[in-house]
């Protein structure tokens, strides 16, 4: 049986044995309109750090991660209570501007999206956009790189992003991405069209990115989280007063400890695939 | 592969027989649509065919000669073109001049979530409708509403910029630029309805890349989603473009008729359509042949672009 979040609605599973925390999520709760789609999350992200958020479609783990970077702004009706604090700054402060937000915390979403510009163009323009003032050739070398796409890119950089394959689109994606210089990376199910071997590289260059970034990935794939995450939060949907699934946190802590042994019984469940 | 049984192969063939009824009217259709295609295409021919048997005694007379020159002389009977295809062109173009900035930036208004959709929808609504009043009634209006509303305007700058040549002359109550002011109106719901549908096809993911990246709004718009629908945006502008080069009534009504070429855009002009719509009735023999020479160059100008028109939006949609 799953647990009924209601019961314990102090559960902060939040603590963690990490003195460098760089988001706090205080008693989160999102909402589509009237429809409440994440109920009482407490969250805290450690820097440099990988967490992972796991759990069934359509628990809200997309929409948690769209409100670190405040891209549920793009969404009409969006709307979070409680608190999400970066850096200590209340990111939901009517003061904060969410362009500056997202110039700290990028994105790479789970189908890849280069922009119909050239290679060189698609990581530029993030760049330009952010002020950057330095070499630009060098920032592209760098962040190519940085994602393991420049020896397949290097001849070709005025080529259209487009004309890449999937897994070199998503690369280039991460590229843009980290060329920005963000301090946060999050990535909503970057490997979810992308072949077994294209899988691998993003994991691989995960591991490499987590020197410099903090980042958070959501996976639907087990094996991924267990490769790439330090921690792991494992969330559900559940159906509430009215009928209307609403999604929560269940248990969030060492990876080693949510896939080998979870305290929650749900969280058993779905890490061994007996779910649902 | 295994063979059906007798009585499988009966079934099957029974099956068809029940369904022969659907299957005749499928041929029937099928035939209705083949000929019908080929008679649209048979009319273009016949269409284009009598143009040019009514205009080769003109195209005999004046050559090409005819497209450069500026007289239009019935009682003489000596023809030329060139102040009507001027004023075709340069009315297009002054229309475009206004209509393409306005057209495209009330496309990204309507399709970036600027107003809530309770407005929104009405506004769209409003625009198509702009579409929809007829020619003659933008004439009309023109004639008692616009071109006397703007006219002070008009003076204005004549007055303030009178030492540039194309706002040189007094402005005239029938005039290129403020007929062409009327043709912009009239090709902005195009524009604006073919950019915005462009705009709106956008893959959202891009516009969420472009914003992840700490992109403002404006920089989202005018570096990534304006260039991505830009074969759109311009396929619009091509469409609105041929649709003005044609526009017959209102430019009638309102360019004034001259056919003297005035650097001023605030005198009267002439165009191509305006010209036959004016001439047609009591023209015969070579003044006819003339005017049907003029619809001949009039009908390439707008084939060219439409084509062009097709070839654009037709790459952007492999693109997309
Ligand atoms: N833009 C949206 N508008 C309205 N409801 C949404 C929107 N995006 C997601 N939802 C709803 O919020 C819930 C959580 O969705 P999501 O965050 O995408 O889940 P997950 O990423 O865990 O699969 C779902 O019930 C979904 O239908
Ligand atoms: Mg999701």
């Amino acid at each position: 049986m799953t647990t009924n979040p209601s019961t314990q609605p102090n559960a902060r599973s939040s603590m963690l044995p990490e003195s460098d925390v760089v988001i706090q999520t205080e008693n989160v709760s999102i909402y589509y309109g009237s429809f409440q789609a994440v109920r009482n999350v407490f969250l805290d992200i450690p820097k440099n750090r990988v967490v992972a958020f796991i759990g069934p479609s359509g628990c809200g783990k997309s929409t948690l991660l769209r409100c670190y970077n405040r891209l549920n702004d793009l969404i009409p009706g969006a709307r979070v209570e409680g608190k999400i604090t970066y850096q200590g700054v209340d990111l939901y402060d009517p003061k904060v501007d969410p362009v500056e937000v997202r110039r700290r915390v990028g994105m790479v979403f789970q189908k890849a999206n280069p922009f119909p510009k050239s290679i060189y163009e698609n990581i530029a323009f993030g760049a330009r956009v952010n002020g950057y003032k330095g070499d630009m050739d060098e920032l592209v070398e760098r962040s190519l790189r940085g994602s393991a796409l420049w020896d397949e890119v290097k001849d070709k950089l005025k080529q259209s992003g487009l004309s890449l394959s999937g897994g070199q689109q998503q690369r280039l994606c991460i590229a843009r991405a980290i060329a920005i210089e963000p301090e946060v990376i999050l990535m909503d199910e970057p490997c979810s069209a992308l072949d077994p071997i294209s899988t691998l590289r993003v994991e691989d260059l995960i591991h490499e990115l987590k020197q410099q970034f903090t980042i958070i990935i959501v996976t639907h794939n087990m094996q991924q989280a267990s490769r790439v995450a330090d921690y792991t939060a494992f969330f559900n949907a559940e159906a509430g007063d009215g009928g209307s699934r609403f999604g929560y946190l269940v248990e969030y802590d060492r990876t080693e400890n949510i896939f080998n042994s979870p305290k929650q019984q749900s969280t058993q469940d779905y890490v061994s695939g007996r779910f649902g | 592969m295994t063979s059906l049984t007798t009585a499988q192969q009966e079934t099957l063939i029974e099956s068809s027989s029940k369904f022969s009824g659907v299957r005749l009217t499928d041929r029937i259709f099928y035939w209705l649509t083949v000929i019908l295609a080929i008679g649209i295409g048979l009319v273009l021919i016949w269409i284009t065919y009598s143009l040019l048997s009514i205009a080769i005694p003109a195209i005999a007379s004046f050559g090409l000669g005819f497209l450069a020159s500026s007289t239009w002389n019935p009682v003489q009977d000596v023809y030329g073109a060139f102040p009507q295809i001027y004023g075709t062109i340069l009315s297009s173009f002054i229309a475009l001049l206004f209509a393409i900035p306005l057209g495209v930036g009330v496309a990204i208004f309507l399709s970036e979530n600027f107003l809530p959709r309770k407005i929104l929808t009405p506004i769209a609504f409003t625009v198509e409708l702009l579409a929809a009043i007829p020619s003659v009634v933008y004439g009309m209006w023109g004639i008692f509403i616009f071109i006397p509303a703007i006219l002070p305007l008009l003076k204005w700058v004549n007055n303030a910029f009178g030492w540039v040549p194309i706002f040189s002359t007094s402005p005239s109550t029938r005039q290129l630029f403020a007929a062409s002011l009327v043709l912009a109106i009239m090709i902005l719901p195009t524009i604006i309805a073919i950019s915005r549908d462009t705009m709106i096809s956008i893959p959202p993911q891009l516009r969420q890349g472009a914003y992840g990246l700490g992109a403002t709004r404006w920089e989202t718009i005018t570096k990534v989603l304006v260039p991505a629908g830009l074969s759109g945006i311009i396929g619009s502008i091509m469409l609105a473009l041929g649709r003005a080069l044609g526009e017959t009534m209102a430019l009638a009504m309102l360019v004034g008729n001259s056919n003297r070429i005035n650097i001023s855009w605030f005198a009267p002009a002439s165009t191509i359509s305006a010209l036959i719509a004016n001439q047609f009735g009591e023209a015969s023999g070579l003044q006819k042949s003339a005017l049907f020479y003029e619809a001949l160059v009039l009908m390439l100008l707008t084939l060219a672009v439409n084509v062009l028109a097709e070839f654009i939006v037709g790459r952007f949609q492999q693109v997309e």
